[in-house]
């Protein structure tokens, strides 16, 4: 148990490693942030002075393995844009972010994978067919279109629910949270449907198309053969067989929840990380990018690792003692 | 019998006869491409016309308003431009960036996969862990960033120039991976067979097996993924628009018009991003429904 | 009584370009204590005719006529719920491969006691001491300690003695094996055979023994249906059919066994194949390779008539 750990995290490494070079490429090819940061108007020893405090007078790999340090400290220098230290920029930002993809996550995989599993299994009812109908609806919806319309019904038709910002929050000294005040809830509500509403599509579909390559195999067909009930068979044994690969689904769209978390909190002017990161491509505010990228390969690396171990827990071939 | 009536009589052309939404789909499809490539001629009006808009004409309301005007039958924006026109111009864009970027993504991941595929061994680890990495991170994301980075590294005056080119260039990057994975397994299995090996018994060149031989063996999944790619392509377009790092207001595709009809939103005039929203919806949608019919209709065992 | 009837059954595919007939007008049954074994080429109907009996055929397929008597009760025509309480419990199936019939989630002990409780009323306990005792019947070594073992941990010998722990545990009185040794070693084929023979002579179950290995019929059927083309072309005494077949498809079938032991013999191949189902034949579906073929064979469909010391469907013998 303790080495399979080991080892997944061992072959992270590499992948943090490589997103950390690309991000630092960015720094080290795209523009220049002297010239971005000092404006139009500046002396030649502001400059070097500038140059120096970011350290680009130094080689390319020097100034990766910097980087990469400082990076691990949690310093990913200072935003061009904001002149802010970009640590203090997303530590603000990441809370409104995480709530709410913790909540739109919730919302997908609680009302997805129950309905992959029923399209799966009356895949020829009625209610299925207008199920999956709607699914091809979800998942041709861009995100911000589902936002919009959410606005345009919930805020300017029926004036029920708040259309930008996070509403009240309660403020910790490393946090803070909408989860605690009602007006946090319904500032909640409608980003949570925009996001998860796209993830919950997928994953029913990708469910049901798991429920029924499983429904077909022969292990199934000699469970039914021994005359098992249909409540057994159904949820017993193909329901369990599809956890694999609906959890490594789950997984993944975790990862797209976090990606659209940028358009969502674009839309509604969510004070979180993506609409942080959108600025920021806007203008190439290089720092705060690469930071964004770095975290959410870490993020990335901490999802597939919470999955393995899932597996771990789910498939007993994977327990074989070598 | 003629390749016609034999298509005509293949169980492809079968299953499409028999299949009420791969035929409403299909027609959908076939008015909005009909309108976008017509628009020139069709058109109402020329939103791309400077000249030609009044402001008098701005914030009109679709023809059924009581405030409507039957020369603009979907209402105008704040320019005074006509939204149907507006939009059928704007898919022409959409569509040439979508099917530019898929086009793109597709012959990369051909490439790579045929080389990865054929050639085994370190190349092979590498790039297909290159593309595994990649996959990690979602489409959208990529582009983005790559967007955002070429943005960047281009001097001013040429951006502004080449950001369709640099669109493209982005979407098509973010989607190369799943090519070259369908490619490279497909070009495993061919690799294996009895008349790659006979090719390579009578001396022919690896370059000339891959592409005479392996090729056209693998090109039947790359049509469906390619297919259900092209959805995922217009909407990363439209997405990218509307998040501002897309195309310019000048040359605008429907994301932008929806970026810019989300402005008026609050004041009620929904009509400008509602219908662009929809005709995007409408198109992305039967675009799916047909990839999802061709990949049933090519692979029975698929239901 | 019989155990088990088949009356004339058909099975349909309907397909955009008619109905396709994949079993047609199947009759033959099955004594207590008996072992049939169905032979014939592959996709001449042999599982269908199992699934179409256990009630498990896949949709499309459909059964078109005829009927299926358990113990003289007719089942063909049961409702899911009715028909789902006999496979198991009245009727056990077997399967071919053992690497893909066995949940790779579960313990195998689990699978046996699921399959017990649903049909037998067995508290816990018992259940788990039958599938211990169970595991011990079809040889399965340290049984006490191996009941809560994966598939995985098994070989594919084991697995299958597993797979035919399972079809027997709930008790049935007719067991369908399909094919339960082709996905095996050779070396572990006789065993898995000797073990199914003796456990269901020990219980004085009915066999109905899908094979294509004519050396398993040899060795354990006591009958023997050939089927062809969704027809059976000829039913008999295992020693009758194979010393002295009628019908020219089952000699050419016998043709590659020279002596009668119990020696593995693959079927030899006959010139020519097996008519599609879209383009079967009229008259005689054997006619287009049959070495003997006249007149009558071209325009008429024989059924089984007495032909010496079988029953064949052969106009030599009207």
């Amino acid at each position: 148990m303790f080495a399979f750990i080991v080892s997944r995290v061992l072959q992270a490494v590499p992948v943090v490693l490589v997103v950390g070079l690309i991000a630092y490429a960015m720094f080290a090819f795209v523009g220049d942030p002297v010239t971005i940061m000092l404006g139009t108007d500046y002396t030649e020893a502001q400059r070097v002075a500038l140059v120096k405090q970011l350290g680009l007078d130094q080689p390319f790999f020097v100034q990766y393995a910097k980087f990469m340090w400082a990076a691990l400290h949690g310093e990913f220098g200072i935003s061009y844009r904001l002149a802010r230290p970009v640590t203090d920029l997303l530590a603000e930002r990441m809370p409104a972010t995480l709530e709410l993809a913790l909540t739109a996550s919730v919302f997908a995989l609680l009302i997805g994978v129950p309905m992959g599993v029923y399209t799966g299994i009356y895949r020829t009812a009625f209610s299925s067919r207008v199920f999956m109908i709607f699914s091809l609806i979800g998942v041709s919806l861009p995100t911000f279109l589902i936002g919009i319309l959410l606005i345009l019904v919930f805020s300017v038709w029926l004036q029920v629910l708040p259309s930008f910002g996070r509403g009240d929050v309660v403020r910790f000294p490393h946090w803070s949270t909408g989860f605690l005040t009602t007006g946090g809830l319904k500032a909640l509500i409608l980003p949570a449907v925009t996001l998860g509403l796209f993830q919950m599509t997928l994953i029913m579909r990708l469910v049901r198309a798991e429920m029924l390559e499983v429904l077909r195999s022969d292990y199934i067909k000699f469970a039914r053969a021994r005359g098992l009930g249909t409540r057994a068979i159904n949820f017993g044994h193909a329901l369990r067989n599809t956890l694999v690969p609906v959890i490594t689904i789950a997984g993944l769209q975790i990862g797209g929840i976090i990606a659209f978390s940028i358009v969502t909190e674009t839309v509604f002017q969510w004070p979180g990380m993506g609409l942080l990161f959108v600025q920021s491509v806007q203008v190439a505010d290089v720092p705060v990018m690469a930071a964004y990228l770095v975290m959410i390969s870490v993020l990335f690396v901490l999802i597939n690792l919470v999955v393995d171990l899932l597996y771990y827990a789910v498939d007993p071939r994977l327990r074989v003692v070598r | 019998m003629s390749a016609i009536a034999r298509w005509l009589d293949s169980d492809v052309a079968y299953s499409f006869r028999r299949s009420p939404v791969a035929l409403m789909a299909a027609l959908v499809l076939a008015i909005i491409l009909a309108g976008a490539v017509l628009a020139p001629w069709i058109a109402p009006h020329n939103p791309l016309d400077l000249a030609s808009l009044n402001l008098m004409d701005s914030r009109i309301p679709p023809v059924w308003d009581a405030e409507g005007q039957r020369s603009f039958p979907l209402g105008t924006d704040d320019q005074g431009r006509d939204i149907l026109s507006g939009i059928m111009y704007g898919v022409r864009i959409s569509l040439v960036i979508g099917v530019a970027s898929v086009i793109f993504a597709i012959v990369a991941g051909i490439a790579v996969g045929l080389l990865a595929g054929y050639a085994g061994g370190v190349l092979d680890a590498v790039l297909m862990r290159v593309a595994d990495i990649q996959l990690t991170f979602p489409a959208i994301l990529i582009a983005l960033l790559v967007d955002g980075v070429v943005t960047a590294a281009l001097p001013q005056e040429m951006h502004e120039r080449l950001k369709t080119q640099v669109l493209i260039f982005s979407i098509g990057i973010s989607f190369w991976p799943q090519f070259a994975r369908t490619v490279r397994g497909s070009t495993l299995v061919e690799r294996g067979r009895e008349y790659v090996m006979a090719a390579r018994v009578i001396g022919l060149s690896s370059g000339r097996i891959m592409l005479t031989h392996i090729l056209p063996n693998v090109l039947g999944p790359v049509f469906v993924i390619g297919t259900l790619t092209l959805g995922l392509a217009i909407l990363s377009e439209a997405t990218l628009s509307f998040l501002g790092v897309g195309l310019p207001p000048s040359s605008p595709s429907v994301g932008t018009l929806i970026r810019i009809g989300n402005d008026f939103l609050f004041s009620g005039e929904w009509w400008m991003t509602i219908f662009p929203g929809l005709t995007l919806v409408l198109l992305v949608l039967s675009i799916n429904l047909l990839g999802d019919w061709l990949r049933d209709a090519l692979n029975p065992k698929l239901r | 009584m019989n155990v088990l009837d088949v009356e004339n059954l058909t099975v349909e595919f309907p397909t955009r370009r008619g109905v396709l007939r994949a079993l047609d007008h199947v009759s033959f049954s099955i004594a207590p204590g008996e072992v049939l074994g169905v032979v014939g080429e592959s996709g001449a109907g042999k599982s269908l005719t199992g699934a179409a009996i256990i009630g498990l055929l896949e949709p499309p397929g459909r059964i078109g006529g005829g009927q299926v008597l358990l113990q003289g009760h007719r089942i063909d025509d049961l409702p899911y719920e009715k028909m789902r309480r006999i496979r198991g419990k009245q009727i056990g199936a077997i399967f071919q491969d053992p690497l893909t019939t066995l949940n790779p989630l579960y313990s195998v002990g689990r699978q046996l006691i699921e399959t017990m409780q649903t049909h037998l009323p067995l508290s816990n306990a018992d259940a788990r001491l039958r599938a211990v005792r169970w595991l011990e019947d079809v040889g399965i070594p340290a049984a006490k300690q191996r009941i809560d073992a994966y598939p995985h941990e098994f070989s594919g010998g084991m697995r299958q003695r597993v797979v035919i722990a399972l079809a027997l545990c709930a008790e049935p009185r007719l067991v369908i094996a399909d094919e339960p040794t082709t996905a095996l070693d050779v070396s572990i084929q006789a065993q898995v055979i000797a073990l199914l023979r003796r456990l269901t002579q020990e219980r004085g179950l009915s066999v109905m023994l899908i094979t294509h290995d004519m050396g398993v019929i040899a060795e354990a059927a006591d009958r023997i249906a050939v089927m062809y083309a969704g027809r059976v072309v000829e039913i008999g005494g295992v020693a009758e059919v194979v010393r002295h077949p009628s019908h020219p498809y089952t000699v050419g079938l016998m043709g590659s066994i020279p002596v009668l032991d119990a020696r593995v013999e693959r079927l030899r191949q006959i010139e020519g194949a097996m008519p599609r189902l879209n383009a079967m034949p009229p008259g005689c579906p054997f006619n287009p390779r049959c070495p003997r073929t006249f007149d009558r064979c071209r325009d008429e469909r024989p059924e089984l008539m007495p032909a010496r010391q079988t029953a064949a469907a052969c106009w030599l013998y009207a």
